[in-house]
């Protein structure tokens, strides 16, 4: 290859944030070499027409989320996003140590509040959390699982280190793009796929379908589960019944439960059938109408009181928010040290309290150089980036902060890591995230090895969310099996198929017989003289 | 079963049947409108839409045909509307039916503005054709026989004995002398299996007793009415309470007997009147159907007693 000849990687250059697949003189890093590669040998064009390719069978296969009331395919990149087994290695141990962290904490809280009496966690900090629900309090999950999927959200900064930036324990989202990006990825580069060694991400389903079971309540062998939806029109709602049909279980809405003596049935054609386990997709606030938002018509009416009698098993618990409120979050390493007496492994995000005054002087004076968010925003909405803020936007949140501090937190800004994205001017660098998602059965907590990268499409973009126009990345962890290592099969495979010899395919006789048929009747056909 | 689901299936059923039906009818129409020298069109036009059951107003021009029966997809006599319908409801039902199913329902759905766009009627009926033929036939070759099955087959053969009797009607249309039998058998895909089991030239008895009464072949009234009867008790099964589907059940078997008891000189007689008795039976199964499967025992959500 000549030095002139263009590939689609002629001038891609990293900014300042860490760059996972070259570092700043434009060496290619190590996980990245096999992608590096494969993508040199192609054409610009040849990727874009990938890209198309791929748009197209999202739309086909309804993989889509909606964006003002319109279905759109969800934006999945071509170029693969690498975590290499190393840095796996930290993550899914630190991950799961985090939800351990969570776990703990939340039986605390709904408990005996042992966190606050030994002074780690003020009292004011949990009773003014929006998301603590009285309501939950003395309800046992039947196994001690509150938070059976959760969703940590990483980022990488400029120096590599992995950080949890987000908690989410309430109704994570996004598990299915992962399994539908691995499905659609796998397909368009199958030769990379299976040579790079990638873990396997389809087990997910299963994995939740057994940790389900193992949450049913009064031990019954073989529950039955569902999953509960807002509807067809929640954004979601590809997901839900993704999960639903994977698992081999019922998809249903609020309208299709109900409960009679503390115990919830669905409609069925054939009458009513008594519900176990209900993986709900539903926040805390529409769940049930007698408990929460009086005016929800998506909830069930009933299901809160049918749990607290231990007749069924809500997942995720009713009042987990508590948990993924961000002041809490700033409270998670010393929690960690607290209940499981080891040291964070993923540290997190430096966070300023707003509510603490110093604190709160510090970051009104270099407004305009941190991010500030809402405690209970999710989806990245009403998050400021004050290097991109305007002066009345700054003066506006500068106001909101000063009425209500408890509401708002402060962090640095972090360039989030930048992985090579198909943009419209080629390959170019933008910033990701990360959200691995986790399952816990009760007994072990198990990390999905992969996750949901999100990557923000606009040149330096911070926000990732798909709500605020982010798309996403197929995650390939690497250390999984090589399907294609070996050269030649071991010579014991051949002789044992030849051994069993083949059976033979049948075809109408005549067919085979065809030809001397053919020759007669052509001869037939003949003028005779 | 969930009820909500059932009913899903239920309407996919009948919607893709349906596209495919008002595909055929109207290819019958346009070529009526075409080899009859003596048409009167706007009044021919204006049978049609009555029997379909849209609102018109004279004098209804051929455009006026095609929008409201195959292109506008904001009216829902059309095959475009149903079309999107069907895929809505498989999307509802979307854990229960396969991948392949929803697959060809959503292409279905996403081709359909180039083919709405498209000037050419006949092309359009052949691609809708086509597609149902491509849904039922991943339908078959994909699902288990269980209540999943059935309900979508239920209301196939719903949809499918109602829209035979529409069909048949298109023979006493005002302002023309109607499609020939040939004509109707061919729009049925039912001219070669006509001539396979007649054995002789069409004549109006035979062909009406074909398309009315038929035991075997899968688009005769009769035939689609038995179906839908038989599918009805295999839902049903063992459960205890059958009154309502019973009703349904006594409502279908009327109708089909009314049609095999009766000299075919006789229905031929009075063919419109016949047919709407064969569309009304079929409207009050699926209403007596919906009561029995589809609608909540009691509109209670919640209690604290047992019931």
């Amino acid at each position: 290859m000549t030095a002139d000849q263009q590939t689609p990687w002629t001038g891609y250059q990293p900014v300042q944030a860490w760059d996972e697949a070259m570092d700043l003189e434009g060496r290619v890093r190590d996980p990245y070499r096999r992608v590096y590669h494969e993508i040199d040998r192609m054409s610009g064009e040849d990727l874009y027409s990938r890209a198309e390719a791929l748009a197209s069978t999202y739309l086909a296969q309804g993989v889509t989320f909606d964006h003002a009331g319109e279905e759109r395919p969800f934006p999945l990149d071509i170029v693969p996003r690498v975590v290499g087994a190393e840095e796996w290695d930290i993550i899914s141990p630190g991950v799961a140590q985090r939800v351990r962290t969570l776990e703990a904490f939340l039986a605390d809280v709904y408990g005996s509040q042992h966190c606050v009496n030994d002074g780690i966690v003020p009292r004011r900090l949990i009773a003014t959390s929006q998301y603590f629900y009285r309501e939950a309090a003395g309800i046992d999950p039947a196994n001690g699982v509150r938070v059976h999927v959760s969703g940590i959200d990483l980022v990488r900064d400029q120096h590599g280190i992995w950080r949890v930036l987000e908690d989410n324990v309430r109704v994570p989202s996004g598990v299915s793009y992962v399994l539908s990006n691995r499905r659609a990825m796998s397909q368009m580069f199958p030769d990379m796929f299976g040579a790079m060694g990638v873990r396997p991400v389809l087990e997910y389903s299963q994995r939740l379908r057994a940790a389900l079971t193992r949450c049913a309540p009064n031990d019954i062998d073989d529950p039955t589960i569902v999953v509960l939806t807002p509807g067809v029109f929640n954004s979601a709602y590809y997901e839900h019944s993704l999960l639903a049909r994977t698992m081999g279980v019922e998809l249903v809405e609020g309208r299709d439960l109900e409960t009679h003596n503390g115990r919830v049935y669905m409609r069925t054609t054939a009458g009513r059938r008594r519900v176990d386990v209900i993986y709900r997709r539903v926040d805390d606030d529409y769940l049930d109408p007698v408990v929460f938002r009086p005016d929800s018509a998506l909830g069930a009416p009933g299901i809160v009181h049918a749990a607290r009698l231990g007749n069924v098993t809500i997942a995720n618990a009713v009042g987990n928010g508590v948990a993924d409120d961000k002041l809490i979050y700033t409270y998670m390493p010393d929690l960690t040290r607290y209940y499981l007496g080891e040291e964070p492994i993923l540290p997190n995000v430096d966070t300023w309290r707003l509510e603490e005054p110093e604190a709160r002087e510090e970051v009104m004076d270099r407004l305009a150089e941190l991010v500030v968010k809402p405690v209970d925003g999710a989806g990245g909405k009403g998050v400021l980036i004050g290097p991109k803020a305007s002066r009345e936007e700054l003066d506006q949140v500068r106001a909101q902060i000063l009425e209500d501090p408890r509401g708002w937190i402060g962090q640095p800004v972090i360039q989030l890591s930048t992985v090579p994205t198909l943009t419209d001017d080629g390959l170019e660098p933008r910033h990701v995230d990360l959200r691995p998602f986790a399952v816990n059965d009760g007994d072990d907590v198990w990390v999905l090895p992969g996750g949901l990268t999100r990557v923000a499409l606009a040149r330096g973009q911070l926000i990732v969310n798909s709500s605020q126009g982010g798309g996403s990345k197929d995650t390939w962890v690497l250390g999984g099996e090589r399907q294609r290592g070996r050269k030649t099969p071991p010579p014991e495979s051949r002789v044992e198929l030849s051994g069993i010899g083949a059976v033979p395919q049948a075809a109408h006789p005549d067919d085979i017989e065809h030809g001397q048929q053919q020759q007669q009747q052509q001869q037939q056909g003949e003028p005779t003289c | 079963m969930l009820s909500r689901i059932a009913e899903s299936l239920f309407w996919i059923g009948r919607y893709v049947e349906r596209a495919d039906n008002t595909a055929r009818l109207l290819d019958v129409h346009l070529n009526v409108l075409l080899e009859d020298p003596w048409v009167d069109e706007p009044s021919a036009n204006a049978s049609l839409l009555s029997v379909m059951n849209c609102e018109y107003e004279a004098p209804v021009s051929r455009r006026d045909v095609l929008a409201t029966l195959a292109f506008d997809p904001e009216r829902s006599s059309s095959i475009a509307w149903t079309l999107g319908a069907a895929r809505e409801n498989a999307r509802r039902a979307r854990e229960v039916i396969s991948t392949e199913v929803w697959e060809s329902l959503n292409t279905t759905r996403n081709q359909l503005p180039r083919w709405t766009a498209s000037a050419r009627p006949h092309e359009y009926f052949v691609w809708v054709r086509e597609r149902a033929a491509v849904v039922w036939g991943l339908h078959s070759a994909t699902t288990s026989r269980d209540d999943a099955w059935h309900f979508m087959e239920l209301g196939r053969s719903l949809e499918r004995a109602d829209m035979i009797a529409r069909l048949l009607m298109t023979r006493h249309f005002e302002g023309t002398t109607g499609p020939n039998w040939t004509t109707l058998l061919r729009s049925c895909s039912a001219h070669e299996a006509y001539l396979r089991t007649v054995r002789a030239l069409v004549t109006e008895e035979r062909a009406a007793e074909f398309l009315l009464v038929d035991r075997l072949f899968p688009r005769s009234i009769a035939y689609n009415l038995q179906k839908a009867e038989d599918t009805l008790g295999l839902i049903e099964g063992a459960s205890n309470s059958r009154a309502l589907s019973d009703r349904a059940r006594l409502a279908l078997g009327r109708a089909r007997t009314n049609l095999e008891y009766r000299d075919v000189r006789d229905v031929l007689d009075d063919l419109p009147g016949q047919m709407r008795e064969v569309q009304s039976a079929c409207g009050a199964a699926s209403d007596l159907i919906r009561d029995r499967y589809f609608l909540p025992a009691s509109t209670v959500l919640w209690s604290q007693e047992a019931l």
